[in-house]
């Protein structure tokens, strides 16, 4: 069956996978969003948890993906089939872009505005939420575009542990031998990674000041 | 000077006094920027610290506003050493402006401006007014450069903006570190000139860091010569010229004429 008739026979289908898939994307991301940007907000006065943080972010992501899902089946509470150990594992994955840019975007401020504000008086939360937050936000937006990129394609992987989401059709694919199959889970997480990733570029590029 | 402002000066009280102040680096030479320095700049006085790189002004200057505590020695402002003061509250109440004047670039210019009177929780209203008396003072139009980012400005602009903010809520002290340094000689030459005439018209106290011998006959009402972080001179820009010491003979030869011009 050529690729195109299968899509049309299954449109439903791999639309239904395509919001799952969407679904367990964007409830990793705000995780790891809600989880990285405060804590790179924490680490930028403490040298020693920094290098503590950005390590353990490191780790995650050298982890082969399929291992990492493995690796999380058997904990309890976090681990098992399903989309709950699916998204521990996509958060952890997302955790390093976006505490690095956050930790680099907040550290990357020219020091002659950093002075400024000391010197007019601001306490250092006021100098944090007032000055280094907003003129870190672009780099911070570029993490987030990263992780969500890498999130999606990392996502396809999910299915092998019964997450679902359009990593279905690979793995179904790839057990039929059949491109047309395995397209059909390809092409949309492809499709959703360029659209991510065109739309925070957007917004990021709209943040960004110089 | 005229003698009644001359008379002023003796008559008030120090604003900032320096008692043996030392400063030492926090790196492992323990370099020692300042050593053993006093001195007491008068409320209502425009004093000059000049000196070259690396010659302790800027240390100095930092002292004032508790950016920087003494290694050894006292820093006084207002009556109280500024170990005792609350960093945020001394702050506060002393203006800063800084070469390339530091705005914040997410503000705008008012909002630039409204930074510390809005700290001090200063109602909103009287915010507003005190932007606009700000800027034209610093010969901005309020209507056309209020709501510009600060990208949007020349450097001189820029300046006057970061004039206008450390003067927003009218503090007794002014800090300034080369706040012109980085101009082009024009923009420069203009903005010195206004600047001197501002500074005596809002009667200050005003301390002022630069390298620039011209800059600081200009506006000083004193100027004191750092060198190696030990004060070698101090005195009115017209004796100082006078005063014969190699340190002031190498700034006095820097104003030395144009190359090419009849000697």
């Amino acid at each position: 069956m050529s690729p195109l008739r299968f899509f049309l026979a299954h449109r439903s289908e791999i639309l239904g996978a395509t919001l799952e898939h969407m679904t367990l994307v964007l409830i990793a991301m705000l995780i790891a969003i809600a989880i990285a940007v405060p804590l790179g907000m924490f680490i930028v006065r403490r040298p020693g948890l920094r290098t503590v943080a950005l390590a353990l972010a490191s780790i995650f992501q050298t982890i082969p993906s399929l291992a990492l899902f493995g690796f999380l089946i058997p904990i309890p509470f976090l681990g098992g089939i399903g989309k709950r150990t699916a998204i521990v594992a996509l958060v952890l994955y997302a955790l390093l872009p976006i505490l690095r840019n956050t930790y680099v975007g907040l550290t990357g401020i020219d020091p002659a505005v950093l002075e400024a504000a000391e010197a007019m008086g601001m306490t250092p939360s006021q100098i944090l939420l007032r000055v280094r937050l907003p003129l870190a936000m672009a780099v911070i937006l570029a993490g987030i575009r990263t992780a969500t990129v890498i999130t999606i394609g990392v996502a396809t992987i999910a299915a092998a542990i019964g997450a679902g989401g359009l990593g279905t059709f690979i793995f179904r694919g790839v057990a039929m031998v059949s491109d047309a199959v395995i397209l059909a889970g390809a092409i949309p997480a492809a499709a959703l990674a360029l659209l991510a990733d065109g739309l925070l570029a957007l917004l990021e590029r709209r943040l960004r000041i110089t | 000077m005229s003698i009644e402002m001359n008379a002023k000066i003796r008559g008030n009280p120090a604003a900032i006094g320096f008692s043996a102040v030392s400063y030492y680096s926090n790196d492992i030479a323990h370099r020692g920027i300042l050593k053993n320095v006093s001195l007491e700049v008068h409320a209502g006085e425009t004093l000059v610290l000049l000196g070259r790189s690396g010659s302790g002004k800027t240390t100095l200057l930092r002292l004032v506003n508790r950016l920087l505590l003494p290694s050894g020695g006292q820093v006084v402002v207002s009556g109280r050493p500024t170990s005792e003061w609350d960093a945020i509250q001394l702050r506060r109440g002393i203006g800063y402006v800084i070469q390339e004047a530091g705005l914040f670039p997410h503000f705008t210019v008012a909002e630039n401006i409204a930074l510390v009177p809005g700290l001090l929780l200063w109602p909103g209203d009287r915010v507003a007014a005190r932007v606009t008396e700000m800027l034209r003072l610093v010969s901005l139009d309020p209507q056309e450069f209020g709501g510009r980012l600060p990208r949007e400005l020349s450097g001189g602009q820029r300046q006057r903006v970061g004039v206008a903010r450390a003067l927003a809520a009218d503090p007794p002290i002014l800090l300034m570190d080369e706040p012109f340094g980085a101009l082009d000689p024009v923009t420069r030459a203009e903005l010195q000139r206004e600047f001197s005439a501002l500074a005596r018209r809002l009667g200050k106290t005003i301390v002022f860091v630069t390298h620039d011998l011209r800059e600081a006959l200009l506006l000083a009402s004193r100027i004191v010569l750092l060198e190696s972080g030990q004060i070698v001179a101090a005195a009115a820009p017209q004796e100082f010229l006078r005063i014969d010491h190699p340190e002031v003979r190498a700034f006095v030869a820097s104003l030395s004429p144009v190359p090419g011009a009849p000697s």
